[in-house]
């Protein structure tokens, strides 16, 4: 049998990296949220570290509502930090090769201590701003990609439905305007 | 507080978030110039993380219900996440998307960012914490002000 180009042609352009690095990550990452979900009745997010972490340091009424689950979203913000680590130390590295895993050519390699690890070229003022943006807004709107995108789509949530498609809606023509300005990285 | 806590809490939550944060590796969300690139439609791929991951999660949301009433660590209830619409869910959503369109950054990802050796990074989580402290301050004062004039009746 002969594939069809076409349908080939179409997935070369839209998916250039391919999809199974993406697909085998993402069914990682819900998996990382199933295990403490099924242990704990916990659906987790990343983004209420942020609020949680700052009721160590601050007074502030609103960040009191987290003081009794701080510790362990410490905890797992340090988990997510340490498998990122392990995922530099193994496939980044080249330790473990796989051909689900395609390394890609954005930013720039370095290697300290035999580890090979990466860091971006996107200007700190981007990351800096983006962040301020970030912190506002995945606070007032109850959630960020792993709380709405990943936890809430899974649980079919119209809330979160609504609001990914508003996040992702803005964030499209953010990135769009940014780039015909001629920003870049 | 957390006396009472079974033993095994704080360790599942960690290797829950070491699987979590190698997913985000693998996928290359740790990656801004890469969720840059799916915003501008230049590669598609983040599609298939997030809903992967969502679809994987789901199934989970799903049976666990079913099977078992409670959690073994904690005794929570299975329960879906279900949180109130209001108008926050839009205008946060609105704030959140300018700022993943600027920087190509969201909360997890920036975390596993940092363990594949992003130090870059740490501009972005500083803007966070700023973010997340400006809001929290607002909204105090705001829930201050609701509440003052309802105790003076």
């Amino acid at each position: 049998m002969v594939a069809d180009p076409v349908p080939l042609q179409l997935a070369a352009e839209l998916f250039p990296n391919g999809i199974s690095r993406y697909a085998v990550g993402g069914l990682l990452v819900g998996l990382g949220a199933v295990v403490i979900y099924v242990g704990t009745g916990i659906p987790a997010g990343a983004s209420t570290f942020l609020e949680s972490t700052l009721s160590y340091v601050s007074g502030q009424s609103r960040f009191q509502q987290y003081v009794s689950s701080r510790d362990w979203r410490v905890v797992f913000t340090l988990g997510i930090i340490l498998g990122g680590l392990a995922f530099a130390a193994t496939v980044q590295s080249g330790v473990i090769t796989t051909s689900l895993y395609q390394p890609g050519t954005t930013g720039e390699l370095y290697e300290v201590g035999g580890v090979t690890l990466w860091s971006t070229d996107v200007q700190a003022w981007r990351l800096l701003v983006g962040g301020v943006f970030v912190g506002i807004g995945t606070r007032i709107g109850k959630g960020c990609t792993s709380g709405h995108g990943v936890c809430g789509v899974g649980s079919a949530s119209k809330t979160s439905l609504v609001g990914v498609a508003s996040f992702l809606t803005v964030a499209i023509v953010t990135a769009q305007i940014v780039a015909a300005l001629g920003v870049s990285p | 507080m957390s006396s009472d806590r079974h033993p095994l809490f704080m360790p599942l939550i960690l290797v829950g978030g070491l699987i979590f944060g190698f997913g985000l590796g693998f996928s290359q969300m740790a990656r801004p110039e890469v969720v840059l690139n799916f915003l501008q439609f230049e590669d598609f791929g983040l599609l298939f993380v997030m809903f992967g991951a969502a679809i994987v999660s789901g199934i989970a949301f799903a049976v666990m219900p079913r099977i078992r009433d409670s959690a073994p660590l904690t005794g929570n209830r299975y329960e879906r996440r279900l949180k109130p619409f209001d108008r926050n869910v839009l205008v946060g959503g609105a704030i959140f998307g300018v700022g993943w369109g600027l920087s190509g950054i969201c909360p997890g990802a920036a975390y596993a960012s940092l363990g594949i050796g992003n130090v870059s990074i740490l501009w972005a989580l500083a803007g966070m914490f700023a973010g997340a402290y400006l809001q929290g301050v607002w909204r105090s004062k705001r829930a201050a002000a609701d509440t003052a004039p309802a105790g003076a009746d």
